[in-house]
């Protein structure tokens, strides 16, 4: 049997979401394995910068807000497509976890007494910061946000939040497996056993055994090849194998955010807390276009309007031009340089490092980005799989759904936080109240496709595409046709080309055939995968004729709250050539769908009464599978306190 | 932006450690590869096109290609750096590149950082020894924000490995804390959240595999990537250690 192993609990990924959820489940008595493709602090929680959204309320411009204020900013940032009741648990929970995250560790930036000097839309403003308030957790302003919420440590706050989790992951001794890659999923019935991992040391695959599986494998922004802020593990393994199970669907895989502030050329993250700091847009003639774009929020509105109003001004010939493609500039010369080598430290290092710029006198290029992954695996309010008892998702890889068609920045952070503790206790009862009871026949069946996988990929030969070939074309065709500002042409085009990438792979053939992990092997492993996600998410933006989030359509402007106030599913059936699309109600509404207080202001009425859309959210998504939750459907609602 | 040195189109020349332990054919040996620089080449542009367009079987370890994830430690031209944020315009147009020595070797220029680090961070009991659990209910203690900032500071290692692989000590003796290790201590001895007191301390610092192991070269400081002040970290942990033998 060295090819099976058993556990209770098996979590796929060692990012923030994945370690926390395994702590949860320890804390609860349960055995863990964690699966993780790198060890576990070079997960890309790391990379996360400006800020984690928790509604403590501790400095001045923080005075007042609430989880009720953040549960508003939420789903008026996800241009009402989240599960609002979701979204009330998550900002519930945010504060306890921030406070939680202190307890284990984190240096958080605290609240200096006295006066403070800050930028505010473009002006220095001094403020005074209570005695009382001294030392508690500090806060700065993001895009979407009416209150200064998202707590920070420097630029740097992703790294300090992963160094603490797994501070604590290596505390209670839990079994981290580094460079193992999950490549299937075990199931039968509409239950899931584990999974099948392959080795990156040696290139042999593995079955784990569990009786709750856990998917946290972040997003899959590399569908996008370079032209995305993720690191190049996100490849969207976790999407990957549910939706190869057939059963189990993604959520919303057209919400795609691009994230205004990319370091051109080299594609690195220059984080929000920027533009939360004070930092201003300008266009090639040194003008704050955001100024006019957006009276109110300026550059702090959300990412998607800051990034379609940044495209449509380079657009209107505003845009710097380089060889390297057109950009727009961050200025944060007047933030100073004492500033900028404290609070924004890691941006600092960046522009010195990559670019050969000093912040504090040159104009940074940058320019809107593929940075996050909205869908995801659909679960209900415990993280549970539609469609798969046993199988769970947390974590940028789940469509839980607080995010709805536009994440806020901070959110992500404090999604994996909050989910990590919400679905880790789910994840154990489930756990505790249920035995393994799988034959080892079903785990060695599935080692044996694995295998039988990666042995046709060294079979094949004769003078087939190259699989960097493959997801490069891949990369070309959601860039330039699934990005930004979508159309249906374009859309349909982009559908026509990933079949072709799709169909390709089954032609590809390898040039190195060396024994162990083989890299090519290991990337030709996840191709189709990714190739099956970004035909997904073509044809989900084909098929939504609106405009809500991230997804734009110039051909359908508008938000359709009559037409579309619903959530994208998506199931490959096994052997099928083309993925099956379904719609579900968003969820339980309490704020009614209404002017985001940023973007257009324009959009079509719901038709129906609220009450009416209500009534039909828990048959309508328990039509699609939804798993049965451990309270039902609104009991976290806190209706009407807004 | 480019600078004129990225504008001339280098030819560049690698020479690349190769080794498969894997692959029972697979000796030691430097591999010559042949590359054009382009504006704003990086290590991690170079090896991904030398793999995707010479030899796919090159095994090298990159996620954030930010300097921030720490997977990309290597040896540059006998120089532990990171490869993601060396720009081949700093270099000469011959680049020799090793992996990372004191760690285990997974092939080519990838080296096991990672079970290294887990087990260190197990050996100097790298967390917040707190007395009292989390109280969901309570309000956060409050700390100063200069002290935060301190313990940011050290917090922000990104264990790359490069003070190790630089290090004379942990390359010969294996159960060395290395500078890494060191600085962790450091950042938890400096966080009153942590309540080990100096006699705790004292069990951890002052071993063979502690801060009195070090002869003092400190080509970690020089080497750092994230410009840790390590000098200053082994002074405060000796300065601590003397002190808490003298009371």
């Amino acid at each position: 049997m060295e090819h099976i192993e058993t556990t209770d609990v098996l979590v796929i990924g060692g990012g923030l979401a994945g370690e926390r959820c395994a702590i949860e489940a320890v804390s609860a008595g349960q055995d863990v394995v964690i699966l993780s493709v790198v060890p576990p602090r070079r997960s890309h929680s790391c990379a996360a910068q400006g800020g984690m959204q928790a509604a403590l309320g501790n400095c001045i411009k923080a005075g007042g807000d609430s989880p009720d204020v953040h549960f508003l900013d939420t789903v008026r940032g996800s241009d009402w497509g989240a599960d609002q009741e979701v979204a009330r648990m998550f900002a519930e929970e945010a504060p306890i976890a921030a406070r939680e995250l202190a307890h284990m560790g984190v240096p958080w930036t605290r609240v200096r007494p006295g006066m403070n000097r800050y930028f505010i839309k473009g002006q220095r403003v001094e403020i005074d910061e209570p005695a009382e308030k001294a030392g508690l957790i500090m806060h700065r302003d993001f895009g979407g946000t009416a209150k200064w919420r998202a707590c920070y440590a420097a630029a740097g706050t992703g790294h300090a939040l992963l160094y603490a989790v797994d501070s604590q992951v290596v505390r209670l001794g839990i079994d981290v497996r580094d460079r193992m890659e999950v490549v299937a999923l075990i199931h039968e019935g509409g239950r899931c056993w584990g999974a099948v991992a392959r080795c990156l040391r040696t290139g042999r695959h593995r079955a784990f055994l569990a009786r709750a599986t856990v998917i946290a494998t972040g997003g899959f922004g590399r569908i996008y090849g370079q032209y995305t802020t993720n690191a190049t593990i996100n490849e969207g393994t976790g999407a990957s194998v549910a939706l190869d199970t057939g059963i189990v669907p993604l959520g919303n895989m057209e919400a795609i955010q691009f994230h205004p502030t990319v370091l051109v050329p080299s594609g690195i993250l220059i984080t929000e807390g920027c533009r939360g700091d004070g930092g201003y847009l300008l266009d090639k003639n040194m003008q704050r276009f955001m100024v006019e774009a957006e009276p109110d929020k300026q550059e702090l509105a959300s990412r998607d309007v800051v990034s379609r109003h940044m495209m449509q001004c380079m657009k209107d010939g505003r845009g710097v031009d380089t060889p390297a493609g057109q950009h727009l500039w961050l200025d944060l010369r007047h933030l100073g340089e004492k500033h900028l080598t404290t609070k924004l430290r890691e941006v600092w290092d960046i522009c010195r490092d990559f670019v050969g710029l000093n912040p504090a006198k040159d104009l940074i290029p940058v320019r809107p980005t593929q940075h996050y992954s909205m869908g995801g695996v659909r679960v209900n309010k415990d993280g549970h799989a539609y469609g798969m008892a046993g199988l769970f998702a947390a974590g940028e890889a789940a469509c839980w759904d607080m995010h709805g068609f536009n994440r806020l920045g901070g959110n992500s952070l404090a999604e994996t936080i909050v989910a990590g503790r919400i679905v880790g206790r789910s994840v154990a009862k489930f756990a505790a109240g249920s035995s393994l009871s799988v034959n080892t026949a079903l785990a060695l069946s599935c080692v044996k496709d694995a295998e039988r996988r990666a042995g046709d990929w060294l079979g094949r030969s004769g003078s087939g595409p190259g699989v960097y070939a493959i997801r490069d074309a891949i990369a070309e065709t959601m860039i330039k046709r699934v990005g930004i500002f979508r159309d249906g042409n374009e859309l349909e085009q982009a559908v026509a080309e990933l079949k072709q990438s799709l169909a390709r792979v089954d032609q590809a053939v390898l040039r190195s055939k060396v024994p162990g992990m083989n890299p090519e092997l290991s990337f030709a492993l996840r191709l189709k995968g990714m190739a099956r996600l970004a035909l997904v998410t073509a044809m989900g933006a084909l098929a939504r004729t609106e405009s809500r989030g991230a997804h734009f359509r110039r051909d359908y402007p508008l938000r359709d709250d009559a037409g579309w106030l619903n959530r994208t599913l998506v199931r490959w059936p096994r052997d099928a050539a083309e993925p099956s699309f379904s719609y579900e109600p968003v969820g339980l509404i309490d704020l009614p769908p209404g002017h985001r207080g940023y973007g257009s202001a324009e959009r079509i009425e719901m038709t129906v009464p609220i009450t009416a859309y209500n009534d039909r959210v828990a048959d309508g998504q328990n039509a699609q599978g939804r798993q049965a939750s451990d309270e039902p459907i609104g009991s976290r609602m806190k209706w009407g306190e807004h | 932006m480019a600078s004129e040195s990225a504008q001339k189109r280098r030819h560049l020349r690698f020479e690349i450690f190769r080794y498969n332990p894997e692959d029972q054919e697979s000796t030691p040996q430097l591999q010559s590869f042949e590359l054009d620089e382009t504006p704003y080449m990086s290590l991690f542009l170079a090896l991904n096109q030398i793999r995707e367009k010479q030899d796919p079987s090159l095994q090298f370890d990159f996620a954030c290609r930010s300097a921030i994830c720490g997977s990309c430690a290597m040896m540059v031209n006998g120089r532990p750096s990171l490869a993601c944020r060396t720009l081949t315009e700093d270099l000469p147009e011959l680049i020799r590149l090793h992996p990372l020595p004191a760690f285990a070797l997974i092939g080519d220029l990838s080296v096991d950082t990672g079970t290294w680090f887990r087990a260190m961070n197990e050996r100097v009991g790298a967390w917040i020894h707190e007395q009292q659990a989390f109280d969901p209910n309570a309000r956060e203690e409050p700390m100063n924000d200069d002290l935060a900032q301190a313990i940011y500071e050290g917090d922000r290692c990104i264990e790359c490995g490069c003070c190790v692989a630089g290090c004379g000590i942990a390359n010969i003796q294996p159960e060395f804390y290395g500078a890494a290790g060191l600085n962790r201590i450091a950042r938890f001895m400096m966080d009153p959240r942590d309540k080990r007191e100096a006699g705790d301390w004292f069990e951890v610092v002052s071993s063979d595999e502690g801060v009195f192991a070090c002869v003092g070269l400190m080509a970690c400081h020089d080497i750092c990537p994230k410009e840790l002040p390590l000098l200053e970290v082994h002074a405060y942990l000796r300065r601590r250690m003397l002190v808490s033998r003298i009371r």
